[in-house]
């Protein structure tokens, strides 16, 4: 699965990480996260996220 | 520093920090100051506090206006600890049930550095709030230069609190850009290059959209160094043209030397650049501060760097300052490196190699001298230089 990586501060998506404080599971590609997820660096939308 | 009314009600509390000189890595050759900001009307307003050990200094200097614990409202800009130090003990003070506005991401960060306890109370871009006779309203400024960063405006006095944006690193006796001249400016350029040149995109954008939304400005209040009364429209078109990466016809040429081969080098280089017109500047990197460097880095079109080889490898003073240099992404620029050498000679490669790690474009082959360079070498090194202004005017 891809990696995403945020375009506002460089944080990267890792899919088979997750994101556990945004209550992402380990597993989950970033397509299917939900669209009011925000980047947990610097709370970024999902929209400023490109694929690395 | 004793209080300093900058409008009526509205006093800077802030200390001046005359003796520092390293600013976690930045030279601070005039030290720096860190401005907190007192609005008097019906509800208190402290916006941003100074540095922990300058919180004393800040508290006897809202003593001096009133006393600190009438303050109704906080608003923290920006988390960085030269801004929230003073927190938890003015919470104190005042009482920790008084509310600390701040962006969402403040309040995260404000958590993070001070635990729970605390009333964080985040506020979205756009929204204003009403303390008497003002409105503040805030602007959210992400990832200028942190996550949390905010800028708040007062609404009726038109001035914007910018927080770390539009500030200098400058301890002067004075308080107003009308006071300092034009001899703020290369502080104001330097704390560019330093701080935001990573994030110039980001400051395009703010530019527009503030541009757009009309808002009126006539004093800007940084949190660090002098206040823009006079002509504030100064330091937002600075930086559009830094934020825009604007370069002048200019070569900085970073190298360092062992037995003055590579030094030679660099000065027939230098050479080179001025006799086709273009602007150079020889900076040997264990002479010069990486953030002096780096000022001059902001307009300078190529970066040519020479390395003597040592243990294989480049000089580490000059991987310090392309470190740092990499870190807050100049784009748009030309490069080019050199180097002396002993025998086997890696240097002048490797860093060409880093050069285009950094996103520079390399325009010439590594230049490589064995030993002392002697007339034809020198020669050499004058062409390299001529070809490297031609590249820039090229441009």
């Amino acid at each position: 699965m891809d990696k995403y990586v945020c375009t506002v501060c460089g944080y990267v998506y890792d899919p088979a990480e997750g994101d556990s404080e945004g209550g992402i599971p380990a597993g989950t590609a970033f397509a299917d996260i939900p669209e009011d997820w925000t980047c947990p660096v610097c709370g970024a939308s999902k929209d400023d996220f490109e694929k690395k | 520093m004793r209080p300093v009314e900058i409008a009526p009600g509205i006093y800077n509390v802030g200390v001046r920090d005359w003796n520092i000189r390293d600013f976690h890595g930045y030279s601070t050759y005039l030290g720096t100051t860190y401005n907190a900001f007192l609005i008097i009307d019906e509800k208190i307003t402290l916006i941003d506090t100074v540095k922990s050990d300058f919180t004393d200094e800040m508290m006897a200097n809202i003593s001096r206006v009133i006393d600190p614990k009438k303050i109704d409202v906080i608003i923290s800009n920006h988390t960085e600890m030269d801004h929230s130090g003073g927190l938890p003990h003015l919470m104190s003070v005042i009482g920790p049930d008084k509310p600390i506005l701040c962006s969402k991401m403040g309040a995260k960060n404000l958590a993070a550095h001070f635990g729970n306890d605390l009333k964080y109370q985040p506020v979205a871009d756009g929204e204003a709030i009403n303390i008497g006779k003002r409105n503040l309203k805030f602007i959210e400024t992400r990832m200028l230069h942190w996550p949390d960063s905010m800028f708040t405006y007062a609404v009726e006095d038109k001035i914007l609190f910018s927080s770390d944006a539009f500030g200098q690193h400058y301890a002067g006796s004075e308080t107003f850009d009308d006071e300092v001249g034009e001899l703020i400016m290369p502080h104001a350029k330097k704390y560019y290059a330093n701080i935001l040149t990573l994030f110039s995109d980001l400051i395009q954008k703010l530019l527009k959209s503030v541009a757009e939304s009309g808002l009126e400005i006539k004093t800007i209040c940084p949190d660090h160094g002098i206040i823009w009364r006079k002509d504030p429209g100064a330091i937002i078109s600075a930086y559009n043209d830094w934020s825009l990466q604007k370069t002048d016809q200019k070569a900085l040429v970073l190298y360092d030397s062992m037995w003055h081969s590579t030094e030679i080098m660099a000065d027939e280089i230098v050479s080179g650049l001025l006799a086709t017109g273009v602007k150079a500047i020889p900076m040997q990197a264990r002479k010069w501060h990486r953030s002096d460097v780096m000022t001059e880095m902001l307009d300078a079109k190529a970066l040519i760097v020479g390395s003597p080889t040592l243990n294989n490898n480049i000089f580490p003073a000059l991987m310090d300052v392309m470190t740092y240099i990499k870190g807050l992404k100049p784009s748009n620029r030309i490069a080019a490196s050199f180097g002396s050498y002993g025998w086997s000679g890696e240097a002048a490669n490797l860093l060409a190699t880093e050069l285009e790690n950094m996103k520079f474009k390399v325009v010439e082959p590594a230049l490589r001298v064995k030993y002392i360079p002697d007339t034809a070498s020198r020669d050499l090194c004058f062409e390299f230089g001529k070809k490297m202004g031609e590249h820039i005017k090229a441009s």
